[in-house]
């Protein structure tokens, strides 16, 4: 096994409600390669977009540590955490979050607007990620003109136009129906094939079964890791 | 985020919510109009004060019959008799006064002159000699009155400009008799185009010797006495002296009413004082009543916005970002106000000279200036703390909510 992309270790995260905690993660060690497909599986509320969010940089840890590419990220301050998510992580949600007052092009740029790319590379950009994604036809659209599977390549081609090393999608297929879903799945497998290491929060058996890897969660902790299965 | 970006960021999330922005700008726009009117207003009145005083000399007192014209109601003005008449001859008393430096009796009426078959009416101010000093007024052609007796009255006279203008066009005025009511006059000056004074227009006025115009219309009272103080700091005294005067010559009774510019200009400077403390309040509080609300508009903004601002994070943006944006939302809102607001407040200002043409209602350049400055600084200054708002968002937080 190459040296690891993603190591976590210890990993705990307390909700705090007035007087009751909740233990969203508990004491979690999962390390995750360059160019893995992991689908993370588990009932609801036990812990999966906790953990996204997570290696996503957009929520800290209690205590543990994450390494990503060898760099302990809890300890960088907001400003580096921000450069991270932008270099190096695409992020995929349930509802698509785009921005409705911008165009799909737009929506598309957004990161790379952010990140202070110049326009023209952005337009060269933008336009190979339309075609890459079929939405050549829907470049002015705004996301209440798309569909849910266009909106949602759109939330793809966004999460990819920074060439991000790991893409994060959290039950990306959740508000698509099946067929619209499995294209999704193979949308972001392509993207896996190219290199890309993909972690996608899943409740269906079918599509967690497609990935490679399988991380089952089960009350804040890792019940089965697949990976492991073979070493025991 | 590029600056091209940052604005273009910007303006689509203010034009996105066309209400909250135009509630916004009008704010602001009113704020600033309200500073460009009643600067306008204040400033113009000032300027119309001095204006029409630096018009008619200065170190001027003017003596006119009657008691207490412009000192309020009098109760004993109800109950005594009309009062003795200003006469030639009180003003040559007056040239006793050591404060004193000359003066001029005044005597007004309207007549006809004519030229030529030309026929016009006329104010006619009958004076003496030194009349030109004390109202500073200067001579285009010619000399102006003769240094004669003043009950002499030679048949001569000086005209207005316009006068001149109409009566003659091209042709030589000086030396002409014309016909002003039943005299016939020699026309030996005329007056430099000057435009307003105190009520009077000397363009259009007819000067000739006192004792003639007193003639003319039957009668030997004076209209006025004006009286020129040897400088300024002679005003009281030479006012004090005339009332001395007078009250001697009209046995033991002051009957006479002795106003000074500075006493006007005093009265008008309290309120025009007060006027322009008003014009800063209301201005003051209109800005901050923009400004609370800007920040009050942009909190919301930041409230309504948060799942955005949380995706914005998720995508990579900083803090520093998120806090550009939301300021340069609120400084193209504000500026957009200011704008709009100076526009709207020039335009009230240019209404207001529209309806009152002699009223100078222009807004100084300093408070146009200040009415601006303060607008965008309150934009920006009231902008910092929803920004910093926005930008402390966790993104998690901010992404879960919708
Ligand atoms: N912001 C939060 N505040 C309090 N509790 C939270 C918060 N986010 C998640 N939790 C709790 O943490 C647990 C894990 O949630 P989550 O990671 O969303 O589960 P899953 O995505 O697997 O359904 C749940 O019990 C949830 O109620
Ligand atoms: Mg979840």
């Amino acid at each position: 096994m190459s040296a690891a992309q993603i190591e976590l270790s210890g990993i705990e995260r307390v909700f705090r409600l007035g007087d009751s905690e909740v233990h969203a993660l508990r004491h979690l060690d999962v390390s995750i390669a360059p160019g893995e497909y992991v689908a993370v599986m588990g009932p609801s509320g036990s812990g999966k977009s906790t953990l996204l969010n997570l290696l996503g940089l957009l929520d800290r840890p209690n205590a543990g540590v994450y390494r990503l590419e060898g760099r302990d990220v809890t300890t960088l301050s907001p400003e580096e955490q921000a450069r991270v998510r932008s270099e190096r992580i695409g992020f995929v949600f349930q509802s698509f979050h785009l921005v409705p007052r911008l165009t799909a092009a737009e929506n598309i740029a957004l990161p790379m607007m952010l990140a202070g790319i110049p326009p023209r590379e952005r337009a060269d950009r933008v336009a190979c990620a339309l075609k890459d994604y079929g939405l050549e036809n829907r470049a002015g659209h705004r996301p209440d003109q798309l569909s849910g599977g266009q909106r949602q390549r759109v939330a793809i081609a966004r999460a990819t136009i920074m060439r991000p090393a790991v893409i994060l999608a959290d039950e990306p297929t959740g508000n698509l129906d099946r067929a619209t879903g499995e294209e999704v799945i193979r949308l972001l497998e392509q993207l896996n094939g190219s290199g890309v290491t993909v972690i996608i929060v899943t409740h269906d058996p079918v599509l967690g079964g497609h990935a490679r890897r399988q991380l089952l969660m089960e009350d804040g902790a890792l019940q089965h890791d697949s990976a492991r299965e073979g070493a025991a | 985020m590029r600056v091209p970006d940052l604005i273009r960021f910007a303006r689509d999330a203010a034009t996105g919510s066309p209400l909250r922005t135009s509630l916004l700008v009008l704010a602001v726009a009113i704020g600033v109009a309200a500073v460009v009117v009643l600067t306008a207003l204040g400033d113009g009145a000032r300027r119309y004060v001095v204006n029409e005083f630096s018009s008619i000399g200065s170190n001027l007192v003017i003596v006119l019959p009657g008691r207490s014209e412009t000192g309020g109601f009098n109760p004993a003005n109800a109950i005594t008799s009309t009062p003795r008449d200003l006469t030639v001859e009180d003003a040559r008393a007056l040239l006793r006064g050591t404060a004193i430096r000359r003066l001029a009796p005044l005597v007004i009426g309207t007549s006809e002159i004519s030229v030529g078959g030309k026929l016009r009416e006329v104010i006619v101010a009958g004076t003496t000699s030194q009349f030109i000093e004390v109202r500073r007024l200067s001579l285009a052609q010619g000399r102006f009155l003769s240094e004669e007796d003043w009950g002499r009255g030679s048949a001569e006279a000086v005209i207005g400009a316009k006068i001149r203008d109409e009566l003659f066009g091209s042709e030589p005025a000086l030396g002409k008799l014309v016909r002003i009511g039943d005299r016939r006059c020699r026309i030996v000056g005329v007056l430099a185009a000057s435009g307003q004074g105190l009520g009077m227009n000397n363009d259009e006025l007819v000067i000739v010797p006192v004792a003639l115009a007193q003639a003319m219309f039957n009668s030997n009272t004076l209209f006025r006495i004006l009286v020129e103080a040897r400088n300024r700091e002679a005003i009281p005294a030479a006012k004090a002296q005339a009332e001395e005067i007078l009250k001697l010559r009209h046995d033991g009774e002051l009957d006479v009413t002795v106003i000074t510019q500075d006493g006007v200009l005093a009265t008008f400077d309290r309120l025009l004082g007060v006027l322009t403390l008003g014009v800063a309040g209301i201005a003051a509080i209109s800005m901050a009543v923009a400004g609370i609300l800007v920040m009050n508009v942009m909190l919301v903004s930041v409230a309504q916005r948060t799942a955005e601002i949380g995706l914005l994070k998720a995508l990579g943006a900083t803090g520093r970002t998120i806090r550009m944006a939301f300021l340069a939302e609120a400084t193209m809102l504000s500026l957009a106000g200011a704008v709009v607001g100076y526009v709207l407040g020039q335009a009230g200002a240019a209404l207001i000279r529209h309806l009152y043409p002699t009223f100078p209602a222009y807004p100084p350049t300093w408070a146009v200036l200040a009415g601006l400055v303060t607008a965008l600084a309150s934009g920006i200054l009231f902008g910092v703390a929803p920004a910093r708002r926005a930008a402390a968002l966790d993104p998690v937080q901010a992404l879960s909510k919708r």
